[in-house]
């Protein structure tokens, strides 16, 4: 049943904590956007936005909780469509709580050039130094919040909707 | 779409073919490949990313992490990809700076061969 005018839109995914689930949940992701009426320009930020938030929330919990599943909300606020990645691993392994700034995809507020160096010189075969999924996230999406609980650890991100654009 | 890998020598360079979705699933296949093809002593690597439709950080890991092993051995791992969607990732994390990115496999080719 269709949402009414003051009333919120969300969808909600949980998945366990397997690689494979990332792809889904980023296309569901995708989907929901363009039905909320986000640019098609957007889209592509979206997917990846989300995707990168579920990679980081899928590995904290094959590290700490392999039964516990990650849990997507997507919601039409109206003038934003907002994605919350949330995760139930033990925050002393979560990244630093706080407001993750973003750039409107124009740049980086972490991990950019700057870090560049760093980033190649920890890279091993595991893979780049934690975080720096983060830091494409906030290239990615123009308002990002990363909080930190004890319960776990939740990626906020949001992008204009139709009715910003209308 | 799942990851597609191929990979053949061309003027001593190897050429490795990227088609599909490399993310947190799919890049552990393209790090065996690298490291497969290092340890067979190729060290000058172009990975042609034409037809790659998604690259998440784990993608990137992945090609940083076969630029460390080449360059170990004094090689070079070179990208061709012209597709803005993906080169946008690239820019954000600065990685522009790194790898050398070309329009085309024979452009990279030749830029490595003027390098040597």
């Amino acid at each position: 049943m269709p949402a009414g005018p003051d009333e919120m839109a969300t969808v909600e995914v949980t998945f366990t904590p397997l690689p494979a689930h990332v792809r889904t949940a980023r296309l569901v992701a995708a989907a929901v956007a363009r039905r909320s009426g986000v640019d098609e320009a957007l889209l592509a930020e979206v997917r990846l936005a989300v995707g990168e938030a579920c990679s980081r929330a899928v590995e904290a919990h094959q590290r700490h909780c392999p039964a516990e599943p990650v849990k997507i909300e997507m919601t039409d606020q109206g003038e934003r469509f907002v994605v919350v990645v949330s995760d139930h691993a033990p925050t002393s392994t979560a990244p630093a709580a706080g407001t993750v700034a973003g750039t409107n995809g124009h740049g980086v507020s972490q991990g950019g050039p700057a870090s560049t160096a760093a980033l190649v010189q920890g890279a091993d075969d595991a893979g780049i130094p934690a975080g720096f999924g983060l830091a494409v996230i906030s290239g990615l999406a123009d308002d990002v919040r990363v909080s930190s609980t004890s319960s776990g650890v939740s990626v906020r991100m949001s992008w204009p909707s139709a009715a910003a654009t209308a | 779409m799942d990851l597609k890998l191929g990979h053949y020598n061309k003027d001593g360079i190897e050429v490795v073919d990227v088609e599909g979705e490399i993310d947190v699933y799919t890049a552990p296949r393209l790090r065996e490949l690298l490291i497969d093809l290092v340890n067979k002593n190729n060290y000058q690597l172009v990975v042609n990313m034409e037809k790659v439709e998604f690259l998440d950080s784990t993608g990137l890991g992945v090609l940083v992490g076969g630029l460390k092993r080449v360059r170990a051995h004094d090689g070079s791992l070179d990208l061709v990809c012209t597709q803005e969607r993906i080169l946008k990732i690239f820019r954000i994390t600065g990685l522009t700076k790194v790898f050398g990115i070309h329009e085309t496999v024979d452009g990279a080719i030749a830029a490595k061969k003027s390098e040597k």
